[in-house]
């Protein structure tokens, strides 16, 4: 089987925006879910609202596009409920972290045995470009329009300190390790979640100097830093600019998790 | 057979889950409710079912949403602050048709309010609570032999129908112990079987009821909560669809409202005519044991929502209906709606129970 017979061909063409990236992210994390040999009915994704969340309804699997932020708190019922399916969850920055900031930090606590895949667009791409948090200091939305004044979450760290047992962050220009990253979230057991930077033309980048889509890519992979460099860097005690980010693997273990399959 | 108990209500409203096979429970601890959780804690697993405490209110419903779709028979408790959490949910569950039990044991409100004081404060708010148009089922029980037979009922109400189904307790019934005649086994009619290879929002039969395609068979649902045509596939922007959705999910439990009517009537012939349903019941029995008089009649309402309001003609002389209910007069008002006789609120907050001579008071006034 191919990646793409896991798509739901008569819901397309799909909503999402020219020069978006969520869809390098859908290939992405489909291209790992083939490679795991599931079957599609034992397969369930889950979401909640935006434009992340519209993922799951493009995908040819049985899926619970559900209320905003909320995603991990219903996808905690169909994992408990049936720990022999494969639960996968696509969520976003604003739905996450913002009003479902709470739902993930007690999934990443309970280590529940599921997938997530935050397309990290740093802003509200679908109701037109509010601010959210992780939208970087002093960078324009329609509600911070003098510049952001507030600092940004970092939800890898926020992952890895509520207790999930894996997690890792990529962008959407690094389409060969999210694939893998991804893969390796899906094969462990527990909570994995994968951070996805991605650009969004739209609602981010025409406000924040880059209204060429790939301007926004190359400024995610000129900014990403491995963990590996990063590590170097810190051993030797040289200064780690502030506007980089950490993209690889950040966090594997194997700590007591639930809803594991029998 | 039966066995005879000595129960709490919230313990025989766990136990009637545990009867009618509920497997899934997801809730938050919650003054007057958490006996029915603490009590499904202990017996879900050794059952093989799941408890899971979840993180507020929000993540129970949303919990035992998704348990549902996997074919659970799911629930959870909670009382007034829970409940409000609750309502977005609480809608989409109505609009994506996924059979649920909430049990809502009421106390004083609003707010926080009197944690452990009795009251029926939430009966407008579970029928109109959820943003938009939609319709409910809540059942009212008066006894502890109630709350485990409503509860019961609840689950077969919310398989039948495919919708979420309310046990609209209050704390007097949650915590009073009395006696309970158990049943060995209880009647399940379970979900509508769903014909493979078929869009899984299609409906066919005239009750307006869809087939429940469980997650796991290989139908591929997609369930969403913005406006869907049969496929299930969002058309949030189709006005005559969105129409066409939301009037059925109202008119496949308004429609079936005497189907689902669940009262007794007491002198059918009398002029004044006590209707009360909850805690408030058991007052208005004290009353018409006392004054053996057939002039005044009683109507015992359990299922509140979607409203009997046929039950109402059964009294042809009413010249007045007296309403005793732990609130301002919710139901009271819902009464009026369907009567052309004075409908008189007797409304009591504070948390104690309607005392008889409260009743008799309000009987004895001149209209």
């Amino acid at each position: 089987m191919s990646y793409d017979e896991w798509f739901r061909e008569d819901r397309l063409p799909h909503i999402y925006c020219a020069g978006c990236g969520n869809g390098t992210i859908i290939n992405c994390t489909l291209a790992a879910v083939d490679q795991m040999g599931w079957k599609k009915e034992d397969t369930v994704f889950v979401s909640g609202i935006g434009c992340s969340s519209r993922a799951p309804g493009y995908i040819l699997t049985d899926s619970l596009h559900t209320t905003h932020g909320r995603a991990l708190a219903f996808a905690t019922g169909v994992k408990m409920a049936k720990p022999a399916f494969n639960v996968v969850v696509f969520t976003g920055d604003g739905d996450m972290a913002a009003i479902g900031g709470n739902h993930f930090i007690h999934a990443c606590r309970r280590n529940i045995d599921m997938t997530v895949v935050c397309m990290n667009n740093q802003i509200y791409g679908m109701t037109g470009g509010q601010g959210s948090p992780t939208t970087p200091r002093g960078c324009l939305s329609s509600t911070t329009p003098f510049g952001c004044a507030e600092p940004p979450f970092d939800l890898c760290e926020l992952a890895t300190a509520a207790g999930a047992n894996y997690v890792a962050r990529w962008t959407s220009y690094h389409v060969k390790e999210l694939e893998k990253a991804v893969k390796v979230g899906l094969e462990t057991p527990g909570f994995s979640f994968i951070e996805v930077l991605v650009q969004c033309p739209t609602a981010f980048g025409r406000r924040n100097k880059f209204r060429q889509v790939m301007d926004h890519v190359e400024f995610l992979k000129s900014h990403s830093l491995l963990k590996a460099k990063r590590d170097r860097m810190l051993d030797n005690h040289e200064h780690v600019p502030e506007d980089m980010f950490v993209v690889g693997e950040l966090t594997k273990r194997n700590r007591p998790a639930i809803g594991v399959k029998p | 057979m039966t066995r005879l108990e000595f129960w709490q209500g919230n313990t025989a409203c766990a136990e009637g889950a545990l009867a009618a096979g509920c497997n899934f429970f997801g809730g938050y601890p919650i003054t007057p409710s958490t006996e029915v959780a603490e009590h499904m804690a202990a017996k879900l697993p050794k059952k093989g079912g799941v408890f899971i405490q979840m993180e507020d209110e929000i993540a129970g419903i949303a919990s035992i949403i998704g348990a549902s779709w996997t074919g659970a028979r799911s629930m959870t408790a909670t009382s007034g602050p829970g409940f409000s959490l609750m309502m977005e949910n609480i809608g989409f569950a109505a609009m994506t048709e996924t059979p649920c039990v909430v049990v809502n044991v009421q106390r004083g409100g609003p707010s926080t309010g009197q944690p452990t004081m009795s009251a029926q404060g939430d009966m407008m708010q579970v029928r109109f609570g959820s943003h938009g148009d939609y319709a409910v089922i809540a059942l009212c029980p008066a006894t502890v032999q109630e709350m485990f037979e409503l509860t019961v009922k609840a689950f077969n109400l919310a398989d039948k129908y495919r919708t979420p189904v309310f046990v609209m307790a209050d704390e007097t019934i949650g915590h009073m112990r009395e006696k309970i005649l158990v049943p060995d086994s209880v009647e399940k009619t379970g979900r509508k079987p769903f014909i493979s290879g078929t869009p899984p929002f299609r409906v066919t039969d005239p009750d307006l009821i869809p087939g429940f395609p469980a997650f796991g068979t290989g139908q591929h649902v997609h369930v969403t909560g913005l406006t869907h045509d049969e496929r299930g596939y969002p058309a949030a922007t189709n006005p005559k669809l969105h129409m066409a959705l939301v009037q059925r999910l109202v008119d496949k439990i308004e429609n079936a409202r005497d189907d689902m009517a669940d009262y007794d009537v007491v002198n059918p012939d009398a002029e004044q005519v006590f209707i009360a349903y909850g805690a408030p019941v058991r007052t208005v029995m004290q009353v018409m044991h006392d004054k053996k008089d057939n002039n005044v009649g009683f109507l015992r309402i359990r299922t509140v929502w979607p409203f009997p309001e046929k039950a109402l003609a059964k009294f042809k002389n009413a010249k007045r209906f007296l309403v005793p209910e732990m609130n301002l007069g919710q139901i009271a008002r819902e009464i009026q709606r369907h009567v052309k006789v004075p409908v008189v609120s007797i409304a009591k907050l504070g948390g104690e129970l309607h005392t008889p001579a409260d009743l008799v008071t309000a009987l004895e006034e001149k209209a």
